[in-house]
């Protein structure tokens, strides 16, 4: 499996999930700094991402959208506080209306390490939500299906 | 829909009353027990003003419920918001995984067993 650990962070609204990856790091880079290798992973296949803006510098940002199923689309951008090659980016995550205007309060912070690991490369990725832009999310990307039908243990929020 | 019923203030709510040690707490006694308010407060250093708010709290997010019996105020844990919160944090974790998933299709694209790689560690 490549995700290793995944950490749950109930007071800050977190997800820490570590991967590693049998690939050198400038590889697992290019995934982030190529838009077309980016295209491939970031939505999933029943809304897959196209990226029309691709600026990975600090303060410049990335502009995408994602189509549903019936062909809707979603757009969505990334505005980027700080990179270094190829070890780590920072961005924050967050959908605009049709005009590409920014909606306010859905908002993500992501934050993504990378570090050599022997031959391999390991990915640290934090995701810092607010609520309200989770559920937009969770919406655009059709997943409610899946959610709704995930058992959840009680148990396991009651063990944190 | 279930989910559409908790957009936006409601699930603000919900999220806001679990960021808190003391409130996760007071829903872990809450849910294999039904204590009174009063009980409650007894078990921390703080207030029965204080432990009230936070039920409060709790009970504005839905999570626990209050039921008056005599001349108490019963305290139980609402099992599906609950579980509804835990699974919009696995979902975030559901999405993180598939990018990965996805990601290590890219660096290997699945047309033959990446896994298995002939070249090496066969005979260990």
């Amino acid at each position: 499996m490549s995700v290793t650990s995944v950490d749950k962070d109930f007071d800050n609204l977190t997800v820490t999930l570590v991967a590693e990856f049998d690939a050198p790091i400038e590889r697992v880079w290019q995934l982030w700094a190529d838009p077309r290798q980016l295209e491939r992973w970031w939505g999933p296949s029943s809304h897959p991402a196209t990226v029309e803006k691709h600026d990975l510098t600090t303060g410049g940002e990335v502009l995408y959208f994602m189509t549903g199923p019936d062909g809707e689309r979603s757009r969505a951008w990334w505005r980027i506080t700080s990179v270094t090659p190829p070890t780590s980016l920072e961005f924050t995550d967050g959908f605009a209306d049709q005009d590409g205007t920014p909606i306010a309060g859905t908002t993500t912070t992501v934050q993504v390490r990378l570090a050599h690991h022997d031959d391999r490369t390991r990915m640290e990725v934090r995701s810092i939500f607010d609520s309200r832009e989770h559920m937009e999310q969770l919406d655009r990307m059709g997943a409610i299906e899946v959610f709704q039908q995930t058992v959840g243990q009680m148990d396991a929020l009651l063990a944190d | 829909m279930v989910v559409g019923e908790l957009r936006d203030e409601a699930v603000d709510h919900l999220f806001h009353a679990l960021a808190d040690a003391t409130r996760r707490d007071i829903l872990r006694r809450c849910a294999g027990d039904e204590p009174s308010v009063s009980r409650l407060a007894a078990a921390y250093p703080m207030s029965f003003a204080a432990v009230q708010k936070h039920v409060a709290v709790l009970e504005h997010a839905g999570l626990v419920t209050k039921q008056r019996r005599g001349r108490e105020q019963l305290v139980r844990t609402d099992p599906g918001a609950v579980r509804w919160a835990r699974q919009a944090l696995d979902q975030l974790e559901m999405a993180w995984r598939g990018r990965v998933d996805r990601m290590s299709e890219v660096l290997a694209p699945p047309v033959t067993q990446r896994e298995h790689n002939p070249t090496r560690g066969r005979d260990r």
